[in-house]
């Protein structure tokens, strides 16, 4: 008898581009997101939300919502089974506002009806009076002080104060750049609104079918706000329309479930868009002052720099985004002196947390566009002055921590600058040119330019975080033949964490049918679609628990005398062969208060070229090109990878040119994808990609994780593009048509001596 | 009021108010879930559906408006148990991550189609442009449109 490797039978193992397996109900309609879910009989439920940034509650009246018709249930604070607040990494935000509201948009009230036009009508009925109070939403200013405190006085407005100290930070250098750099808040806006269904259980528990990023904590933060032990709240994945960290947080998770505690009925909620706004946690702005010294031929000698990033009302994540602006804060590069302190505060503006990128956006826009100026500084060419200084394997970032297991970044940045350049435009036909079908040119004040940046990141949890993820792998037969379930907990929001389960499943196991079963917390955590660690963590979790499965396997052939090969593995399976492993990567250490540590598994870097044409005379910008070149480790499957490359890449061409969540004294001005522009086909450019396959010692088949990458570098070189089109400075992202036309400053007034603690800022008006 | 509506080759009733739009009728009152709501303001065309054979965002008209055309939702347009060439494309070329936007896309892939069969880059972006995806940076989209222009359309093209 001839052994044929199963494996080469095979269709869609590791490295191949398979389809994904949800792809086919979701082109037919038949993929149930959350806001799809019905159930017989269900009530729907309504927010009502603070119109003020800081106020006093004075009273609540709820009888007249209470008694229109169709009104079920009408919750406030007064109603909370218990006062615990929750949040991410600090509990500190009510369930319902209690005594004081904190931002516009905050939930003050709750209504279930027996319809949703009902619901959000009564909510409209509850009479709220306020008492104003001073309202802070200036970052800055809410570090002074003076400044109004927001939550316990003795910490001021503080949420996070993280030093970077390395080298000698007084270090001095025979040229310096300096710069003060602003980014605006940026929204993730998934296409999927927030929605929940909560199903009352007969054991006065709740069953919670949602779209989150991490079903269990969701679960920690959910029950003790219920009243609740964890094992009577049961969390059910369900369809996710795109998360990129605004699903993070919980939203209407509590909400949907106090309802359908209260009414004993099935209760679905499901945002609006201008309510989404409202409603989940957006990218932190910065305010950024640094300083860059560098040698006469090139080499960085220091980087100093402030940065201060508004946490709004409640804390979220913040703690963790301020560390990772500190920590990449002077980028892909061997820089022997360094301070970089970040802070992250309360203010009277929508809270702030996860977006793809998670504080490595921020200061990665501020040190390439400084690197530039070195550059220009130096009189050395920006793509030769990033690979002169650029880390290579072994060097230590700023943290003191080698770089390990990653393909140099000099690599990185040739490898990008060398991909096919654009055509030159040689028509003049105005829906190529910037402005499109506005006809508004015909190239006459057109002109373009080429910029390019380089950015890092961490890949999974980091700083002695307990990162695990969970994973069921059940060989069985059945009807059709040999069937391989795989079941985790991680969220699918879009990522393609489908494929890589599936993928690397059948490759482990030879078999081709494999099923990834509906995510619940039916089983361990799998940590959260975030901080780009699925693929690591979970399908680290689905290679180990493989592996055992084999072994067992293996072990059942032999025990017939025979090696698993030569058997038809359903002989083998008059029971199911089933293991769950827990995987972990290794520890990582805690921050220290220089921040001097092993505090990140690994690092992921990629480049990006861009190339623009820009209408001076209007202020437009056309993307022309994007050029990339990504250390991705392995790509399990390339098309998915380059789907996240590019869809990333478009977020961060949001950032540089158009998408900003405008407030004004804390109130959101463009809640509405009317107002808040999103890049269309129209203004993606074409992308061309080249993945590195450095492969990570670490990894499952050495693939690192790539969603957040192509989002960090990919803005820093569009603008830096614009700027060489257009000569103006350009230090603020988005960059808005007047920042082109009129070279329009956007300094804070704040002046604050980079790396200083900006609690001692002064302002200069 | 109560309204009676073409859907979808049958004629539905539905109870709703004066001011609901017509996906809000057909989401919610109806239970027909395909076309998706995602903007509420036909800005990102995740809600297209055919009245009189015309692509509209349903959530820009308003239910009553649609009292006496014909309505055709996402499920009567390409649900079933065969894809579509078009469906088919979206999933080969890998266009469909998060999903939420797709059927807005493979109705509008299919409008642009019927009229161009042999569109160029341009005219498929200039075409898809009421569509908003915020999870593909919409390169793989393109190529679904690509490869089902090289396929030939037809509207009742279901061969597999």
């Amino acid at each position: 008898m001839t052994i044929v490797p199963t494996k080469r039978r095979l269709r869609g193992v590791v490295g191949e581009s398979a389809p994904r397996a949800d792809a086919p109900p979701k082109v037919k309609g038949e993929f149930q997101y959350a806001s799809d879910l019905s159930r017989e009989g269900m009530l729907h439920g309504a927010t009502l939300r603070s119109p003020h940034a800081h106020a006093r509650i004075v009273r609540i009246e709820v009888e007249p919502a209470r008694s229109m018709p169709g009104v079920r249930a009408v919750i406030t604070s007064d109603d909370l089974p218990t006062q615990e607040k929750f949040g991410l990494m600090r509990a500190d935000q009510p369930v319902l506002a209690t005594r004081v509201v904190r931002y516009v948009g905050e939930p003050v009230a709750l209504v279930a009806a027996d319809d949703p036009e009902q619901a959000r009508l009564a909510t409209k009925a509850i009479r709220v009076e306020y008492e104003l109070l001073p309202a802070v939403t200036d970052v800055v200013a809410a570090l002074q002080p003076d400044a109004p405190k927001l939550h316990d006085p003795k910490d001021g407005n503080v949420i996070e104060d993280v030093r970077v100290v390395h080298g000698d930070p007084d270090a001095t250098a025979e040229v310096v750049v300096e710069g003060e750099y602003e980014v605006a808040m940026q929204d993730q806006a998934a296409l999927g609104p927030e929605a929940g269904l909560a199903i009352p259980g007969q054991d006065g528990g709740v069953t919670l079918h949602v779209a989150t990023q991490w079903l269990h904590e969701d679960l920690r933060q959910i029950a003790p706000c219920l009243g609740l032990p964890e094992e009577k709240v049961r969390l059910v994945l369900a369809g996710v329309g795109g998360a990129f960290g605004a699903r993070e947080d919980v939203t209407l998770q509590i909400h949907v479930c106090l309802l359908a505690l209260a009414t004993k009925r099935a209760v679905r909620m499901t945002y609006g868009r201008e309510e989404s706004f409202y409603g989940h946690v957006h990218r932190h702005p910065a305010r950024m002052w640094y300083r860059h010294g560098a040698t006469r031929d090139g080499r960085l000698v220091s980087v100093r720099a402030t940065i201060v990033l508004d946490g709004g009302a409640y804390a979220s994540s913040t703690f963790a985004v301020v560390a990772n602006a500190a920590c990449f804060g002077a980028g892909p590069y061997r820089v022997p002196n360094a301070l970089i302190h970040a802070v992250g505060a309360y203010t009277n503006n929508p809270p702030t947390g996860a977006m793809r990128g998670f504080g490595a956006v921020q200061s990665c826009f501020a040190y390439e566009t400084q690197m530039d100026k070195l550059a220009a500084a130096l009189g050395i060419d920006p793509v030769e002055l990033r690979a002169r200084n650029a880390l290579e394997n072994g060097d230590r970032i700023i943290t003191d921590q080698p770089v390990e297991g990653s393909a140099p970044v000099a690599d990185v940045i040739r490898r990008c600058a060398a991909l096919p350049m654009p055509p030159n435009r040689t028509s003049a036909d105005p829906l190529g040119l910037p402005g499109g079908a506005g006809n508004l040119t015909h190239g006459e004040g057109v002109r373009r330019g080429i910029g390019f940046a380089v950015g890092m990141k961490n890949v999974c949890y980091s700083h002695a975080f307990d990162d695990f993820s969970t994973a069921r792998v059940r060989v069985e037969r059945d009807r059709e033949g040999v069937v391989a379930r795989v079941h985790t907990a991680a969220s699918e929001v879009g990522q393609g964490i489908v494929l890589v389960c599936e993928q690397i499943a059948r490759t482990e196991l030879g078999i081709q049918r494999v099923i990834v079963e509906t995510p619940d917390t039916t089983i361990g955590s799998a940590g959260s679609s975030s901080a780009s660690r699925q693929t690591w963590m979970t399908g680290g979790a689905v290679l180990a628990a493989c592996r055992e499965v084999n072994a067992e396997l293996a072990e059942r052939a032999r025990a017939r005398g025979r090696l698993v090969d030569e058997v038809d593995l359903a002989e083998l399976l008059d029971t199911p062969a089933e293991r769950i492993v827990t995987h972990r990567h290794r520890p990582t250490e805690k921050r220290n208060d220089t921040t001097q540590n092993d505090g990140h598994v690994a690092f992921l870097f990629a480049a990006h070229r861009a190339v623009v044409d820009v209408d001076v005379d209007t202020g437009l910008v056309k993307v022309v090109q994007i050029a990339t070149a990504q250390d991705v480790g392995k790509a399990i499957n390339p098309l998915a990878v380059i789907g996240q490359l590019e869809g990333g890449i478009a977020q961060g061409l949001g950032l540089a040119v158009m998408e900003e969540v405008q407030l004004k004294d804390g109130a959101v001005r463009n809640a509405s994808f009317t107002d808040y522009l999103l890049p269309t086909m129209l203004d993606m450019p074409p992308v061309v990609c080249d993945l590195i396959e450095f492969p990570h010692p670490d990894a499952p088949y050495g693939a690192k994780g790539v969603g957040e990458p192509p989002t960090i570098s990919s803005t820093p070189a569009i603008v830096a593009a614009i700027r060489a089109a257009t000569g103006r400075a350009l230090e603020r992202v988005p960059v808005r048509p007047d920042d082109i036309v009129f070279g329009t400053s956007s300094r804070s007034g704040w002046s604050v001596v980079a790396g200083e603690d900006p609690r001692s800022a002064h302002h200069s008006r | 009021m109560r309204l009676k509506l073409q859907v979808n080759g049958g004629e539905r009733e539905a109870e709703a108010r004066d001011h609901e739009s017509l996906l809000t009728v057909l989401r919610e009152r109806l239970g027909l879930w395909g076309s998706k709501n995602a903007c509420d303001q036909g800005e990102c065309g995740s809600c297209s559906v055919l009245i009189d054979g015309r692509r509209v965002c349903a959530c820009l008209v308003l239910a009553g408006a649609a009292v006496g055309g014909v309505v055709r939702n996402f499920e009567d347009l390409f649900g079933g148990e065969q894809m579509h060439p078009v469906q088919r494309a979206f999933v080969d070329a890998g266009a469909v991550q998060c999903g939420f936007c797709t059927p807005g896309f493979i109705v509008a892939t299919a409008a642009l189609l019927r009229d161009n069969p042999e569109p160029s880059d341009a005219e498929i972006r200039e075409a898809l442009s009421g569509n908003i995806c915020r999870c593909t940076g919409y390169g793989k989209i393109l190529e679904a449109v690509q490869r089902s222009a090289a396929k030939g359309y037809s509207d009742d093209d279901r061969p597999d």
